[in-house]
């Protein structure tokens, strides 16, 4: 989605807020903009972005863009990427800031200012926020701010944006009329800029840039200068004679630049940061003792999960009770206003349901949302990452890939929207593509349906049990295709990990509710505007051709399109032991996997309202028998059709959010494809090889 | 001095870096997030499934996998 950039004649000056991940930049951002804020994709990445507006101290409306958390301008993510192409005005839908407000962690500054060291060579007014001054302070750091703003020859605020301390002067330096671009004060070794010089004079690019696009061109490594060569091949040469006449001189260009920024910031430090003596382990220390703990670790991450889940399944019931009351009084107060038709026929029974089953998922996605606010700002979330990397790892992934695969226990929407923070394409190309394999809410009313239809008198235990083996397939199957990916479509080296680990700090909420409501506003817009369209359709297919006179609900059906189409994929799904009637049902869940119980309760033609613990349905499915008076629903296809839900990709709205979060068709068409192979051959599996070991 | 890999280091131990033995790729990566030659860095402590490790640099928390760690070199 591209965001029309706002009028530029209202807006006086365009900001970029800068920094690492973890900083506090999106605090700072919310702050300054409240409300007054868009979030979408830069047209042709994944890559979120977020404008807004703020005013000035004197009232000067300002456009506000808040960019992807970097390390560095030496780019290794499409993050990084977009942050430094805005950067260096190379993006044509976004233009080159103004003025830059580097966000900076005070209680890590070394590290921090490394990516300052790099944007004051890009000729852009900056400021420097330096945030978690708070923090800082309780370790006993203490940085003489004029000294700092000596050193980096530009203006520094001190702030503490969770308690929105610094706000204002941070307002009030970015109104400031004149902001000149900073010095060059970096000392560079003298082969490299002369090098930089040179190629900056061939560069076809604005003088500003020049100096900085050449200094990152000339630390390059071979591939990627490899992949620039297509488009400008006079000037990879030139850097790679550059580059070769440096290591004659044994001057490895990135390893120098690098060592050169950090000695000089370690300088800079040294005379503006006062430490006195180190004040030994800080609480986040005593806190990690406890929760990175070889048993206590585990137990306090299992608590975490536990109450997450209990909270998502518990606290969720009774708004969803609301809005499932809501949607039928809705239908029953069209029913009696509207005068029998099709159309009241589509609102009622194809429009009403069909949204109002997908906003019932709204408050566990809400609640889901909340939590992963707290892990992730908590700090958390890298933690658990922490932890988990060793088995991730064990099949290609990233520690970061666990915590997406868990939400989507929950819904596969929120894990999925949960992959940003997953850096590599591939890594998180293979967790967008798994996470529906992990049983989602959706398909407890299938899997309570099919084992009741099983088992129907069997101690609960033992139907939980099977309960807890459909979600174990969902898991092994997860991991095994995304090493089956790793291993082969998304083939990568097996990315390093670099994961910072930041301090605990007090989850702010203002800016966990202001994330629940953005990504609230994403699923309904997205996911409901597909949903509306795709349960017209099914309703459609449900309904036309209109039966004779007097037929019932089940003659209705099994003669409409759908009831068509049910018998048409009859002889594709009768390896897997199901007849067409079951074949009605795998077509209605399409849009939706939870449809199943209800679209089984119109082809058995159950009166009154079906739940999955109504006996008659289940009943009827029991003695329901083919032509040839052998059951339809033996042991074998119970379990069968569970797998075959287990595996397979009935989600309309995944299917729009996966569009909407890899950018193409491609990946969304892929996922359903393989899934609805692997069940198929799941489902065939269970069928056959539990008929030759001689189960019925 | 003899040198000591970053990933045999136990929990507490500290050590100063003396050379890298990875890819331009990777060493490009852990330089830009402060681990540069001399800096001193400690191991705080290993994942309770006993990879990857923790590690304190520059004033901050940093956790990278034993391979990587095995590629830096240290003085203690």
């Amino acid at each position: 989605m591209t965001i029309a950039p706002p009028p530029v004649a209202e807006t006086t000056r365009n900001v970029a807020i800068a920094g690492n991940p973890n900083c506090g930049k999106s605090t700072i951002f919310n702050a300054l903009t409240g409300l007054r804020q868009k979030v979408g994709n830069y047209p042709g990445v994944t890559v979120e972005r977020k404008m807004g507006r703020f005013f000035g101290s004197h009232g000067e409306p300002m456009t506000l863009l808040d960019l992807p958390g970097s390390y560095s301008l030496q780019v290794r993510s499409p993050d990084e990427a977009v942050a430094r192409d805005v950067l260096l005005g190379r993006r044509a839908d976004t233009p080159r800031p103004d003025v830059v407000i580097a966000v900076v962690d005070a209680s890590s500054l070394e590290r921090s200012l490394y990516l300052v060291a790099q944007m004051l060579d890009l000729q852009i007014p900056t400021i420097v926020a330096l945030n978690m001054v708070d923090v800082a302070e309780r370790r006993g750091i203490i940085i003489n701010l004029p000294a700092l703003e000596e050193e980096l020859g530009v203006p520094v605020v001190p702030m503490v944006a969770t308690k929105s301390l610094g706000m204002v002067e941070l307002k009030q330096a970015v109104s400031r009329q004149l902001l000149a671009a900073p010095k060059r004060l970096l000392p560079i070794p003298e082969p490299i800029r002369a090098e930089a010089e040179s190629i900056a004079g061939e560069l076809k690019v604005s003088p500003e840039v020049a100096f900085a696009e050449a200094l990152l061109l000339l630390t390059l490594h071979d591939q990627a200068l490899g992949d620039l060569a297509e488009n400008n091949p006079a000037v990879v040469e030139s850097v790679l004679a550059a580059q070769a006449r440096l290591r004659a001189l044994e001057i490895e260009p990135l390893s120098a630049l690098v060592e050169a920024r950090y000695e000089w910031i370690h300088e800079v430090c040294s005379r503006v940061v006062h430490k006195p003596g180190e004040s030994g382990l800080t609480i986040s220390d005593r806190m990690d003792m406890i929760l990175t703990h070889r048993v206590w670790g585990w137990v306090s991450f299992l608590g975490a999960m536990t109450l997450m889940f209990v909270c998502i399944f518990t606290l969720a019931q009774i708004p969803m009770e609301w809005i499932d009351n809501g949607a039928k009084w809705l239908g029953q107060w069209v029913s009696t206003h509207m005068p029998e038709s099709d159309l009241r026929s589509l609102i009622v029974d194809g429009a009403i349901p069909g949204v109002g089953g997908v906003v019932i998922f709204l408050p566990q996605i809400l609640i889901l949302f909340f939590f992963l606010g707290i892990l992730e700002d908590s700090g958390y979330m890298a933690r658990a990452a922490f932890m988990m990397d060793r088995v991730m790892s064990s099949v290609g992934l990233h520690g970061k890939s666990f915590i997406p695969l868990l939400s989507s226990f929950a819904c596969a929407i929120p894990g999925i929207m949960a992959t940003r923070t997953v850096e590599n394409r591939n890594d998180r190309l293979a967790t967008i593509l798994v996470a529906p394999l992990m049983s989602c809410s959706a398909r407890l009313p299938v899997y309570a349906l099919m084992i009741a239809v099983l088992i129907p008198t069997a101690s609960s235990f033992a139907k939980s049990g099977i309960m807890l083996s459909m979600y174990l397939v969902g898991i092994v199957a997860a991991f095994t295709m995304a090493w089956f990916f790793k291993k082969t479509l998304l083939k990568s080296d097996t990315p390093m990990l670099l994961l910072e680990l930041p301090p605990y700090r007090r989850p702010s909420l203002r800016g966990i509710a202001t994330r629940m409501v953005e990504r609230a506003g994403i699923f309904l817009r997205r996911a409901g505007t597909v949903i509306l369209a795709l349960s017209i359709l099914l309703w459609a297919l449900a309904t036309y051709p209109k039966p004779p006179a007097g037929a019932t609900r089940a003659e209705a059906i099994s003669q409409s399109y759908a009831g068509r189409m049910g018998h048409f994929i009859e002889p594709a799904i009768r390896p897997l032991g199901y007849d067409w009637k079951i074949g009605i049902g795998l077509v209605g869940s399409f849009a939706a996997r939870e449809v199943f119980v209800g679209t089984m309760g119109i082809v058995y033609n159950i009166e009154g309202e079906v739940k999955d613990d109504t006996s008659s349905l289940r009943d009827t499915m029991r003695s329901e028998r083919h032509p040839d008076g052998s059951l339809v629903y033996t042991p074998l296809v119970c379990i069968s059709l569970m797998i075959f839900y287990v595996l397979a990709m009935q989600c309309i709205s995944t299917v729009a959010v996966v569009r909407r979060e890899t950018n193409s068709w491609r990946w969304p068409l892929f996922q359903i494809g393989y899934m609805t192979a692997l069940a198929w051959l799941g489902a065939f599996a269970v069928f056959h090889v539990g008929h030759w070991i001689g189960f019925q | 001095m003899p040198t000591h890999l970053l990933s045999a280091l136990k929990a507490g131990q500290k050590g100063k870096i003396a050379g890298f033995d990875l890819p331009m790729e990777h060493r490009t990566r852990l330089l830009e997030m402060g681990l540069t030659k001399g800096v001193v860095v400690e191991l705080v402590r290993f994942a309770p499934l006993g990879d990857p490790i923790e590690v304190k640099v520059r004033g901050y928390h940093l956790s990278l996998r034993k391979r990587e760690a095995s590629g830096i070199q240290v003085t203690l």
